[in-house]
């Protein structure tokens, strides 16, 4: 049944695509777009377009998006909060050259990311991009120190204060400037193409790097130690 | 010669199939999933050619000509890319990531409380 039905639905779906999505490059970009590009620097005094768009014009969006990988850590850390059923058998330890040089290599990644989301209104890159990097590190760090903990309260904190910052800073605009998350003169512009610039758009996106950051450190640490003795004492004191 | 944005598209629809594929044929968690990631990754590279000319770059302003002069503030829609699509991208992916994630610790669960990957095996919603 399944291999009679799977062919026609995808030939269905292939057909959809074809007659639907446009196989030709526009003649130009749409009239949303075109503001942005046209108004974005005189508005925002940010060089990268993109963060414009994301952090300032759909900023409410972000954070819907920023609460959407909140739920999705949460629920993931739910599910595999208790005993997962799973026994791991005990990893063998790394060398001393991989744990070291992953202590070695931390600091910098660390840094490297912070510097990814403290320059998004300037190059590609922003919030998202350096919280990964930064997770990426704490990865790196985990797998070469399998019962290294992390701390979770930290990473707690660090993630509960970013996101109740970011709406603050909401609040703030629309105390001040009328609109939610508005941009208009709460913070100056500063000139353009300097790091200190756009307004509020790198102080948004470094608390959105922050958050990130640390919701992915965490869902590592709690992807990794699922199913260790230490997770199962919730478990154990359940009726 | 085929044109760049008929070959992303046809590259996205590709994926898009495939990953389908995947979900429906597959009977492994894990590929199912991948099947899931396969087709996010088909969507995304269609979306963005939707705002892809050839020729033009990345919306990144690098001159300061589009806070003081009007030409260049008529001209600047003509050479720069259409950014909503990206930011709605980059939205689309950091969604997928947790979306990701939350199967993956789903798997894990199943896994761990019947010892299998098997789709097969769990019956207990088949009607």
């Amino acid at each position: 049944m399944r291999q009679i039905l799977t062919p026609i639905v995808l030939v269905l779906l292939a057909v959809v695509l074809w007659r639907t999505v446009p196989m030709t490059a526009p003649e130009e970009i749409s009239a949303i777009g075109r503001h942005f590009v046209e108004h974005g620097v005189a508005e925002n005094r940010g060089a990268n377009i993109v963060t414009s768009v994301i952090v300032n014009y759909r900023g409410l969006d972000t954070l819907g998006e920023v609460s959407v990988l909140f739920l999705s850590v949460a629920g993931a850390g739910f599910i595999l909060r208790r005993r997962t059923g799973l026994t791991l058998e005990t990893p063998t330890p790394a060398s001393e050259l991989v744990e070291t040089g992953a202590r070695l290599l931390f600091g910098p990644i660390v840094l490297f990311g912070a510097y990814i989301f403290a320059h998004g209104h300037l190059t590609p890159g922003g919030g998202f991009q350096g919280g990964a990097v930064v997770a990426s590190a704490v990865l790196l760090l985990l797998l070469a120190e399998r019962d290294r903990a992390l701390a979770h309260n930290a990473l707690g904190w660090i993630e509960s204060l970013s996101g109740f910052l970011y709406v603050l800073v909401g609040l703030i605009g629309l105390a001040l400037a009328g609109s939610f998350l508005s941009n208009k003169g709460i913070l100056p512009l500063g000139a353009w193409n300097s790091l200190f610039s756009a307004g509020l758009i790198p102080v948004i996106y470094m608390l959105v790097g922050l958050k990130v950051g640390s919701e992915l450190a965490a869902l590592i640490d709690t992807m990794m130690h699922s199913g260790e003795p230490a997770a199962t004492e919730t478990e154990e004191a359940r009726p | 010669m085929i044109e760049p944005t008929a070959l992303y598209t046809i590259t996205g629809g590709l994926l898009i199939l495939i990953g389908f594929a995947a979900i429906m044929l597959k009977r492994n968690l894990i590929k199912i999933m991948l099947g899931f990631v396969l087709v996010e990754a088909g969507v995304h590279i269609m979306i963005i050619c939707f705002g892809y000319i050839p020729g033009r770059t990345a919306p990144i302003v690098d001159s300061p000509n589009l806070l003081t002069d009007a030409a260049a503030m008529t001209a600047a829609p003509t050479q720069f890319v259409d950014p909503v699509v990206q930011a709605i991208v980059l939205t689309a992916i950091v969604i997928a990531v947790g979306v990701t994630a939350l199967m993956l610790a789903y798997v894990v669960r199943l896994y761990g409380t019947h010892k299998s990957l098997d789709v097969g095996r769990y019956v207990s919603l088949k009607w």
